[in-house]
């Protein structure tokens, strides 16, 4: 990681840093506050208006997808005597034609989705991770054997590979997950390793070394946190691009299947509509740029609080 | 020449050898930890074919004021005070019009001749550029230039040199190509921001060789920014000491170097490794750190640094005033407590050295 | 660069060659090409399932299974047999191929034209009304599933239809089954009215993310030294941005793009799976739904040839953009 470049001076020994009650003198030498290095973070990420704002509505759709189907009326599965009626108070989104009502469809869809899409995060990046950290720390065979592995996964549209994968299983929420969470991480290695093979040039991994440290040790102690502001960038960014890639493999037949359902589903169960009945279009389609909307935004702001160089001179 | 008068204005105004004269220039930068002030209040003349220096501790400001001269400050700069060339005012001319001065008549050479020059151009054609930009010459005439340039900054078969990627050359021959830049139109000021800092010692004098030789050519007078105090001894005529933002100290190299007038500029002396005293003799640092500039408190600036600080330092800051002659000032107040007094008396060494201590005490009491 | 470019292609036979490996075990694993035969009602003869299995070569071992596909690949240009016997894979392949390809062309084309101009433009006017709009855009773009966009706007283009009464805009299909205008100018307009909407959907599926990558890679060039430079040489600013900003930015820019054409293709699938094309879209889908291994191999194989090709012109591109490549 870059260190970040701080306005306040370095600290110099043994000089006061506030007001020296004993002779009422100002110290002059530090006029801003020496900060660590999480609160600079916190501090530039919070000044960060969108992605605050992202992070809020995005904890409320978790909220609302995994509490909401438990206060809401209609189980998603409930069958309704009312069939293809338009949002009304009854029923905010409408009902399809079967007499479903969208809304508990709606939150049911969001939970499936989200839960797809945190997991294929989570996947893809302690795989890639690990990936990445190996390959890069050991070099020759190792590094050279996984990095092509990784090249071979990524020349072939991972739509068409995760497709033809789940094409064998039924459509349940975790096979879908952790088929596209293991074809994203040869993305997340790749960019893992080129920060590895960076640090483990830095001199403070040279002085472990030569302390007699372990591989494991520097691995963990050493290289890891230090890899991490990219890390968790890229696995904000993976949310949004897993909600996408569970709605599209759906879309396409081989993900959720009926009569479980996901946002993608819903989707593809509403096209036909599209222009007799748009509730059943527009609103999960609505709310699947809305998580990825937010967590891009988010990740946005990441970047910007982790990664001060980028933008250190803001209007 | 910094105290505003009337009678200076009127003096410079009229004085046809003024090239460059920057009035009261301040710059300031909103970051996210308040206003950064980087130049509060600098004014300086610089008159045809001279040598300036100008010395400081990084963040004294030193490159942000040369860079307010080039206009060539990011756009979150806040600038204000007057900056004139030939009496023409610089500040506020547009991007364009701007172009027209750059590179002609002031030219800039900048820190790290590695990243300065683009990697996906040829010198020769980075240095044609430069030519073309400002004169109405064929291709073939800018390149034959580019060639002469070459070879005036002592690059070897400055032919073939010509069509190399900045990458097949070395640092040192990257930094006198960019000199051969800033010499391409045969400026009138020439500003070499720390030209030698970022290369290895063994090179350094080759290039400050190659400056030389580019004010010889083109007569330009010359802006030398630099902490290295070597340096400047001998390739400038006059010293602006600069600390905080602001000027401290101005004067002659030998005003500077043999009757220092502040504290700093005092200090800063006493830190060189010099030759021509006894081999006994220590180093003196001047310990702490510079002052951050966001919420600069009243007072000198280097109050908590200084061993002479009065409780009148820390309530107002001193302007620059003349000292033993008009032409050196110095921003103290008690520039006159500092005749004849020696780095090693006002500042203590790092660490005691039971041999020295006797002398340096003997020092004191004379 | 003779040198690097034949460096460059030697390096992607491998590459090739081990993908070939990869998606042949994929396909082993994504299920069994007899399964619809086999669950046929009444059971079909257990010799007729005998011969299935020696047609497609079901009967011999993995490795001999792909060692003899491989064979007739490189030796006869054969992809081998078909579930539906009346197929033959290669013929099908390029069919589709042809028409899914001028989609991802144009799609690249327009992304790629737009994404420079609208990154490069608010890199220099960062932080203006037009920087905050055209991230906005960009973003969203990002964040929007390429066939909600796509059922979008076919679903926008009918409504259109409708209102004015005419075939504006064309929604289904790749061309017309029936063309009144039977001339090579009118097939070409057919096919290009067909296209606007598909390649529309596809090529922001691409600018969203391009603009971002030209701006920050703008931003960050602008603030480089070299810029710095070029501007204290007395450069006009226009000179300074194009020769000295957009030429390095560009550089990058190569790299992502062809990294990205995988996900491209992906998003072509459900573009053409939309809009009804009888593209590559719609062959996998029909491989998948048929089982059909072979037809599933020479897909992705095709799909993989078709990256590394630009991967590989990528590489070129940033060998002629950037000497110290060139001369590495």
């Amino acid at each position: 990681m870059t260190e970040p470049t701080t306005k306040a001076a370095a600290p110099s020994a043994g000089k006061p840093v506030a007001t020296d009650p004993a002779t009422g003198r100002v110290e002059r030498e530090f006029t801003v506050k020496d900060r660590s290095q999480f609160q600079q973070t916190m501090r530039r990420f919070l000044r960060h208006k969108l992605a605050v704002g992202s992070l809020i509505v995005f904890l409320l759709l978790v909220l609302f997808a995994f509490v909401g189907p438990h206060l809401w009326k209609y189980q998603y599965t409930t069958i309704t005597p009312d069939n293809s009626v338009p949002p009304s108070m009854k029923h905010p989104f409408g009902t399809d034609n079967l007499g479903h009502d969208m809304f508990a469809q709606v939150l049911r869809g969001l939970q499936q989705s989200i839960k797809v899409a945190l997991s294929i995060a989570l996947i893809a990046t302690v795989g890639g991770t690990l990936w990445g950290t190996i390959s890069g720390y050991y070099k020759g065979f190792v590094d050279n054997a996984l990095m092509r592995f990784a090249d071979l996964i990524l020349t072939i549209p991972s739509l068409a590979l995760a497709a033809a994968l789940a094409n064998n299983f039924s459509g349940s929420w975790w096979i879908i997950a952790i088929i596209l969470g293991g074809l994203a991480a040869p993305y997340v290695g790749r960019v893992v390793r080129g920060m590895v093979l960076s640090i483990r040039e830095r001199e403070y991994v040279e002085a472990a070394r030569a302390l007699g440290a372990s591989d494991i040790r520097i691995m963990l102690r050493h290289l890891v946190p230090n890899a991490f502001a990219v890390v968790v960038v890229n696995a904000t960014l993976l949310v949004a691009s897993g909600i996408l890639a569970e709605t599209s493999l759906s879309f396409l037949g081989f993900g959720v299947r009926p009569p479980d359902t996901s946002l993608g589903v819903l989707i593809t169960l509403g096209q036909g509509a599209v222009n007799t009945r748009p509730w059943l279009f527009y609103f999960p389609g609505l709310f699947i740029i809305l998580v990825a909307l937010t967590v891009n935004f988010l990740g946005d702001g990441l970047r910007d609080a982790l990664d001060p160089q980028q933008t250190r001179q803001r209007r | 020449m910094t105290v505003k008068t009337n009678i200076q204005l009127g003096r410079s105004e009229s004085d046809p050898d003024v090239l460059l004269e920057v009035e009261n220039l301040t710059v300031s930068f909103p970051t996210d930890d308040g206003v950064v002030n980087a130049v509060r209040g600098v004014s300086y003349q610089l008159r045809r074919g001279e040598a300036m220096g100008i010395v400081g501790e990084s963040g004294s400001g030193k490159s942000v004021s040369s860079l307010a001269v080039m206009g060539l400050l990011p756009k979150s700069a806040r600038v204000s005070g007057s900056i004139r060339f030939q009496g023409e005012s610089l500040l506020g001319k547009s991007e364009n019009q701007y172009a027209e001065i750059r590179g002609n008549k002031i030219s800039m050479i900048f820190q790290d001749p590695l990243t300065s020059l683009n990697p996906v151009y040829t010198v020769g054609y980075q240095l044609a550029e430069a030519v073309l930009a400002h004169n109405d010459v064929s291709k073939q005439g800018a390149h034959d230039r580019a060639v002469e340039l070459l070879r005036l900054v002592g690059i070897p078969f400055p032919e073939q040199r010509v069509s190399n990627y900045p990458h097949e050359m070395s640092g040192g021959m990257r930094q006198r190509v960019v000199i051969a830049i800033a010499m391409a139109n045969n400026p009138d000021v020439i500003i070499a921001d720390e030209p030698t800092t970022a290369l290895d010692v063994t090179v350094q004098a080759q290039v400050l060789e190659a400056l030389e030789a580019a004010r010889a050519e083109t007569g330009a007078a010359l802006v030398l920014i630099t902490h290295d105090l070597g340096v400047i001894a001998g390739h400038a005529e006059r010293i602006c000491v600069m600390y905080a933002g602001k000027l401290v100290e101005v004067g002659s190299i030998d005003d500077i170097f043999y009757r220092p007038r502040m504290p700093y500029a005092l200090g800063l002396l006493g830190s060189l490794p010099r030759l021509d005293s006894s081999s006994k003799q220590r180093l003196t640092p001047i310990t702490g750190a510079p002052p951050s500039l966001v919420n600069l408190p009243a007072g000198c600036p280097f109050t908590p640094r200084c061993p002479l600080a009065q409780d009148v330092c820390e309530e107002n800051e001193p302007n620059l005033v003349a000292t033993d002659s008009s032409a050196h000032l110095a921003a103290c107040h008690f520039h006159e407590k500092l005749v004849g007094v020696s780095a090693r008396q006002l500042f203590s060494t790092t660490s005691a050295d039971p041999d020295l201590i006797d002398s340096a005490d003997q020092e004191v009491a004379q | 660069m003779l040198a690097y470019t034949i460096r460059r292609v030697l390096i992607s036979v491998p590459v090739l060659l081990g993908s070939t490996i990869l998606v042949f075990i994929m396909v082993k694993l994504s299920g069994d090409p007899l399964e619809s035969i086999k669950l046929r009602n009444p059971p079909p003869p257990p010799q007729t399932i005998k011969l299935e299995e020696h047609r497609l070569g079901l009967d011999q071992s993995w490795p001999l299974q792909y060692w003899n596909w491989l064979k007739g690949l490189v030796l006869h240009g054969n992809f081998g047999a078909a579930v539906q016997p009346s197929d033959n894979i290669g013929s099908e392949i390029g069919s589709h191929l042809w028409v899914t390809m001028r989609l991802v062309f144009f799609s690249v084309l327009i992304a790629l034209i737009l994404a420079i101009i609208t990154g490069v433009l608010s890199a220099v006017k960062q932080y203006s009304a037009l920087d905050y709009t055209t991230t906005f855009f960009g973003f969203l773009f990002l964040s929007m599933p390429v066939f909600w966009f796509a059922v979008l706007l076919k679903s926008w283009g009918i409504w259109y239809n409708q209102n004015v009464s005419a075939n504006t805009f064309y929604t289904i299909g790749d061309k017309s089954v029936v063309l009144e205008n039977d001339t090579t100018w009118g097939h070409i307009t057919d096919v290009a009215g067909h296209m606007v909407l598909p390649t529309i959907v596809l090529g922001l599926a691409g600018y969203a993310g391009w603009t971002r990558f030209t701006r920050a890679s703008m931003l960050e060039v602008l603030n480089s030294d070299h810029v710095r430079l070029a501007r204290a040489k007395g450069l006009r600013s226009r000179k300074v941005l194009v020769r000295h900003a957009l030429r390095n930015a560009l550089i990058p820019l190569t790299t992502v793009t062809a990294l990205d054409i995988a996900a491209l293709l992906g998003g072509a699938i459900l573009t053409e799976t939309v809009f009804q094309w009888q593209g590559m879209g719609a062959l996998f889908v029909q491989s998948l739904r048929d089982k059909d291994a072979h037809l599933m191999m020479g897909w992705l194989l095709v799909s993989a040839t078709i990256v590394i090709l630009f991967n590989l012109i990528a590489d070129l591109l940033y060998g002629v953009l950037d000497p110290r490549i060139r001369h590495a």
